[in-house]
């Protein structure tokens, strides 16, 4: 009687193990394909000149693919979103951990989350036609859509994350560390700066890490606030172009199997190895702030 | 300054950047929901677009997107599910080192850009699988997007069960299914529930991907089969904002259906929310 049953636990487990190794099998399928579509982009364009050409002109007579443009694009507006997100969220997490009451915090960090959910279009309208609109009323820019209407909305995207995660890091500090900051005469504000943040430090960190990851890697947000001209370029009034944005827009009109084509997949793999350092070294901090609470 | 003095006004500076952060977001839906109010009624969400989509309503691209969702849910769902009972179940407390890797790579899924999901499905289901622009090759792209969201969150959900009740369950002579099956999923079941809504919601409001596996700007009818091309309120807003001969003329459209689709995401993820909140307190 008790091997039927036992055959049938196994294949159950065997079934239900399956199932999970399909995260590695989709990491795997992601890499295969960016490679199997985007490496053909080598055999007409040198390595080198993708990466540091300034020009990307896809459909032009004598076309040029340098990505540098895009990459700088990209740069600019995360380097943007967090100089405005991560002040803004550090403190906002201060604050819900240590100084809002229970009631206040209760109401205020559902509806932090409740952002996250809010779908990337939608901020990329409102960056189109309102913020658009602010920010040239305020600073008489020439560019209407610009890296710095990029920057603002990226920034209320990723502030979720950085909130939510650092929160989290700030909340799991013990109880005992405050306790003994206050018995040697600190005071709340000076336990916070001196024993809170830096005891939570590593998680505030993977909050900073994941937001510029999600910058990186935001697609049309960035495509419907930055005007999309590919320059290289520090001035945030101007308008740039980012990676997701080319692969986006271009994608759309390439011929299948054309060198434009396979370049637009090499452009994924460069963003897919970005955001993959990126969530590798905040999975290493992941490691690092649990085993810090741990004896 | 003394120290009192000194924590009240950093205090009140924290207080300050908490609540010109949250007042701003505050104020940019308020103006969305006025905005998009006026367009708002039945008719809107039940007719097609007419006169070069410059009236009308929006009901292809609402349609479009719940056949996604429900095509998202049944792909990813049972997947994500199983993945996630046997990451928290089967997988021993000292994980292995294949255990390690599917957690690794989990997590890194998670914050691969939905842009690079939609070039594996262009590059794997459109054209190497040969299912063409399709609604059957946007849904299967969005399952994998949503997968690692469902399976972090239901492994989450699945850790939160006391492990008492394991034990007692075994001690009474159940297999490790039978224990998993009718003790531990049932406590676990608000959490995954809350994971799925989360993980479609995010599925209901994806443009990149459904961009380039087969969403349509404009069809004249419903997809018959899930090898149709379709049509999709996030992609609608999009293509009416920026790709339409006059965006302007279209504006209160445009409004309208970002309003409908903040109120289809937004109630999903507030009623996750809730069922979160409400489950954390009846365990604790």
């Amino acid at each position: 009687m008790r091997s039927p049953k036992r055959l049938g636990e196994k294949i159950i487990e065997r079934l239900l193990l399956l199932s999970a190794l399909v995260s590695i099998l989709l990491v795997a399928l992601i890499f295969l394909f960016l490679f199997r579509e985007g490496l053909p982009a080598f055999a007409e364009i040198p390595l080198l000149s993708f990466l540091t050409g300034e020009t990307w002109q896809p459909v032009a007579e004598e076309p040029k693919y340098g990505i540098l443009p895009l990459l700088s694009g990209t740069m600019l507006v995360t380097i943007g979103a967090v100089g405005v997100a991560v002040p803004l969220g550090i403190s906002t997490a201060l604050y819900l951990s240590e100084v809002a009451g229970s009631r206040e915090k209760e109401i205020l960090k559902p509806f932090i989350e409740l952002l996250a959910g809010v779908p990337s279009v939608v901020y990329g309208f409102v960056a189109l036609t309102v913020l658009a609109t602010a920010v040239q009323t305020l600073f008489g820019n020439t560019f209407r859509l610009n890296a710095l209407n990029g920057s603002l909305v990226l920034a209320v995207m990723i502030l979720p994350t950085i909130v939510s995660i650092a929160e989290d890091a700030l909340s799991a500090v013990p109880m005992e560390y405050k306790e003994a900051a206050w018995a040697l005469g600190a005071s709340r504000w000076e336990t916070l700066r001196r024993v809170v943040l830096p005891a939570a430090s590593s998680g505030v960190f993977i909050g900073v890490i994941l937001g510029i990851g999600r910058a990186v890697g935001e697609t049309m947000a960035v495509l419907m606030a930055t005007g999309n001209s590919p320059v290289v370029t520090a001035d945030f009034f101007r308008s740039i172009e980012t990676m997701t944005a080319a692969i986006a827009i271009e994608m759309g009109e390439v011929v299948h199997g054309s060198v434009h084509y396979s370049a637009l997949f090499a452009i994924g793999l460069v963003l897919f190895a970005i955001t993959f350092v990126i969530n590798l070294a905040a999975d290493a901090f992941v490691e690092r702030s649990v085993r810090r609470f741990k004896r | 300054m003394n120290k009192r003095s000194k924590e009240t006004l950093f205090f009140q500076i924290l207080r300050l950047g908490t609540y010109v952060t949250v007042s701003t977001v505050v104020a940019l839906l308020a103006y969305l929901v006025y905005m998009g109010s006026d367009m708002l009624s039945f008719s809107f969400v039940t007719s097609f677009p007419r006169e070069g989509m410059t009236a009308g309503g929006i009901y292809p691209a609402v349609v479009g997107t719940l056949y996604l969702m429900a095509l998202v849910l049944l792909l990813s769902l049972p997947l994500g599910v199983a993945a996630a009972v046997y990451l928290s179940e089967y997988a021993g407390e000292r994980e292995s080192r294949l255990v390690k890797i599917i957690r690794i790579a989990t997590a890194n899924l998670a914050g691969v850009p939905s842009i690079v999901y939609g070039l594996l499905g262009l590059g794997l289901f459109v054209l190497f699988l040969g299912f063409g622009f399709s609604l059957l090759s946007a849904s299967l792209t969005l399952s994998l997007l949503t997968l690692p969201v469902i399976i972090t969150a239901s492994v989450e959900a699945l850790k939160t069960v006391p492990h008492s009740y394991r034990e007692a369950a075994l001690a009474l002579g159940a297999t490790k299914w039978q224990t998993t099956k009718r003790v531990v999923f049932p406590h676990a079941l608000p959490g995954i529930l809350t994971a799925s809504i989360i993980g479609l919601s995010r599925a209901a409001g994806e443009t990149a991907p459904i961009m380039m596996t087969g969403v349509a700007y404009f069809l004249s009818g419903l997809p018959q089969s899930v090898i149709d091309q379709f049509m999709a309120l996030p992609f609608h807003i999009f293509a009416l904002s920026t790709q339409s001969p006059n965006p302007d003329l279209t504006r209160p459209i445009q409004f309208g259906a970002v309003l409908v689709l903040l109120l289809l995401v937004l109630s999903m993820n507030l009623v996750a929310i809730l069922l979160r909140t409400y489950y954390r307190r009846r365990l604790s």
